[in-house]
């Protein structure tokens, strides 16, 4: 039978894991980790001015195809990410693989079932409903533990504490066999987050990361920009997770729409991005940092109408753009100085 | 009450619509400014206000835009969305009324078309916006369609006529606003002329027919103009090379010509252009392609 993969997005791989395995008889290789050989793949087969996505993307399948995999799912989206799907078989094709590659959001549609089943899979419908569910909850369990981890990270006393927990707790919703045993994991879990040991607080430097969507949720893609915020002492807040994209960006944007700031739509994330800007503004941040694979049009787009907004409070905003680059000096010279900045501004 | 002016910059939509409205507001009876064919002047004034990723195409875009700014009383920036899910534009389509607003001071036209909405409502609105009557809005986007279309149908059917016709022949695919526009395209095209080549765009030929051939390249393309320029790659078959045209860093040819190109048997060149003060290198690829083809 096919074997099935998929690209990685941070640690949601656990979540797409669960439901593909519940949902589908075929069997279903995990992605794995993104290293610099799946960057080196990545790259030597992309065209050469394509966003950073589409890299990592074919990177990871590539490496699927290794382990034999012959069914790949794409997320797909709004911008580009709708059309990635067609010119990676392409390229796959080219090098004398023969895989399928299903979109599951093209040009602002879900894939219906109908076009789902042509496609050589065995799904167990009656499964569908309940490990959805089980599915949606525990990706919005992991984006409140992790929201809850930005927050405090900075301030553990013993180094690595919240991750090794973080890492227990996926490792567990990974066996979880449905939604009670993931409800009480995940507040055992929360009290243990709780109980942590932490240093005493004493200031606050709160910064605010917005961006383009898979450079913000891949941690290898960003150079895992959050650790090092964290490390630097600093509180993170990040708005962009997959229940805010996937459950609460619609009924946000025609919020955002009434605002007038901006007045029509511009394209993937620019719009909530610009918002997102103005909020962390206004409840008094810091500072903002917004990353983008390099060449994510919408988001240049949304650059000078940020970078006016942050002037207007006199916050002050750092625009980094990410490459698949072999060496990171460049990225953290420019965050040492822009953390350093923020430090001497607080006090 | 004086008559007002409208400025209309000679860069992105106005490659698709600029004919339709040229007769649309002389029906109106409104003045209409353009500004000039893009300059040295005009691409410095863009590069100065834009980020520097930003694609070639919409840098001279606000190029024109900062040099039309305080000499209308109006500025005509269109945002077209997408006609309907199958046919959507480039994001910077999306951005362009929010971008536009935040660098210009002159007021700004609103013309929008998003989905389930087309030509006529966007026109309406904008009369609206400046009380013409309903009446004479309709009857001047009744005759400039008109015109609009009678315009295409020529162009086409000479485009047709010239396919026949004896002599190496070359096809240009790229973004009508990319190709027609003097500073991308005009060199390119100069320099074609001077090696004596027949020149097709692929913006020329009927859009109908170009949306239908341009499945048999993409299944599952859903970007309008794209799609209008891949498509008459199948309807060009007597041609002996083709050329893409797109600037750095494009977002939708990035793709979409790189797929295309996989698929073709035929010569092609690919042409990226970027905002450097040299052609040399340009002129050089073409010079070389040109000779492949007259030794085929």
């Amino acid at each position: 039978m096919n074997k099935v993969s998929y690209p990685k997005l941070g640690s949601y791989s656990v979540a797409i894991q669960y439901f593909l395995t519940h949902v589908l008889e075929n069997e279903i290789l995990p992605p794995k980790e993104i290293t610099e050989h799946t960057k080196e793949l990545g790259n030597q087969y992309s065209p050469d001015f394509v966003c950073t996505p589409f890299k990592y993307t074919l990177g990871t399948m590539l490496e699927g195809i290794e382990e034999g995999a012959t069914i790949f799912f794409q997320m797909g989206g709004g911008c580009r990410y709708g059309y990635y799907h067609e010119l990676q078989e392409q390229i796959l094709k080219d090098l004398g693989y023969s895989c399928t590659i299903i979109n599951l959001i093209s040009g602002g549609n879900r894939i219906s079932y109908q076009e789902l089943k042509s496609y050589p899979l065995k799904i167990r419908k009656r499964k569908l409903l309940s490990s959805f569910w089980t599915t949606k909850k525990m990706v919005l369990y992991m984006d409140k533990i992790d929201d809850y981890i930005r927050k405090n990270r900075c301030y553990e006393k013993e180094k690595g504490s919240f991750d090794y927990l973080r890492e227990q707790m996926l490792q567990e919703f990974s066996k979880t066999k449905g939604f009670l045993e993931l409800r009480r994991t995940y507040h055992k879990y929360q009290k243990q987050f709780f109980n942590l040991p932490r240093k005493e607080k004493k200031k606050r430097i709160r910064v605010g990361l917005i961006g383009e969507l898979y450079t913000l949720m891949e941690p290898n893609a960003n150079e895992k920009i959050e650790s090092f915020l964290n490390a630097y002492g600093f509180e993170v807040k990040r708005y962009t997770n997959v229940t805010y994209l996937l459950f609460q960006k619609k009924r946000k944007v025609k919020k955002y729409l009434r605002k007038k700031l901006v007045k029509y739509r511009m394209g993937a994330d620019a719009l909530d991005n610009i918002y997102h800007a103005k909020e962390l503004c206004e409840q008094g941040y810091d500072g903002i940092i917004h990353i983008k694979s390099s060449f994510c049009t919408p988001e240049i787009g949304a650059m000078p109408i940020l970078e006016k907004i942050a002037g207007k409070y006199g916050v002050p905003i750092l625009f980094l753009s990410m490459d698949l680059n072999s060496s990171n000096t460049g990225f953290l010279t420019r965050m040492e100085a822009f953390c350093d900045m923020l430090e001497m501004r607080s006090q | 009450m004086d008559k007002i002016t409208i400025g209309i910059p000679r860069a992105l939509p106005y490659y698709y619509l600029g004919n339709f409205w040229k007769y649309f507001w002389k029906k109106c009876d409104i003045d209409v400014v353009y500004s000039p064919n893009t300059n040295e002047e005009i691409l410095t004034l863009g590069k100065n206000i834009s980020p520097t990723e930003m694609c070639l195409s919409m840098k001279i875009y606000l190029g024109h835009l900062s040099y039309l700014d305080g000499k209308c009383d109006y500025l005509l920036v269109p945002r077209i969305d997408r006609y309907d899910d199958q046919n959507q534009t480039c994001t910077n389509f999306l951005a362009l009324y929010d971008l536009a607003a935040h660098y210009v001071e002159t007021p700004i036209l609103n013309y929008n078309i998003d989905s389930h909405q087309d030509l006529l409502d966007g026109v309406l609105e904008l009369g609206s916006q400046l009380s013409i009557p309903k009446m004479q809005v309709l009857k001047a986007y009744e005759y400039a369609l008109k015109k609009d279309e009678k315009w295409k149908k020529m162009r086409a059917l000479e485009q047709q006529r010239q396919l026949q016709e004896e002599g190496k022949k070359v096809l240009i695919v790229s973004h009508a606003y990319n190709i027609h526009d003097t500073f991308i395209g005009g060199n390119i095209l100069k320099l074609l002329k001077e090696k004596e080549m027949k020149v097709f765009f692929s913006d020329y030929f009927d859009s109908t027919k170009t949306a239908l051939q341009a499945r048999k390249l993409s299944k599952k393309l859903y970007w309008k103009y794209s799609r209008e320029s891949i498509g008459a790659i199948p309807l060009c078959k007597k041609v002996d090379g083709i050329i893409f045209v797109s600037t750095f860093p494009c977002g939708l040819d990035s793709l979409v010509h790189e797929l295309v190109m996989r698929k073709l048997e035929k010569p092609y060149l690919n042409l990226v252009i970027d905002d450097l003060s040299s052609d040399t290198g340009i002129e050089t690829r073409i010079e070389s392609f040109v000779d492949l083809l007259e030794q085929s």
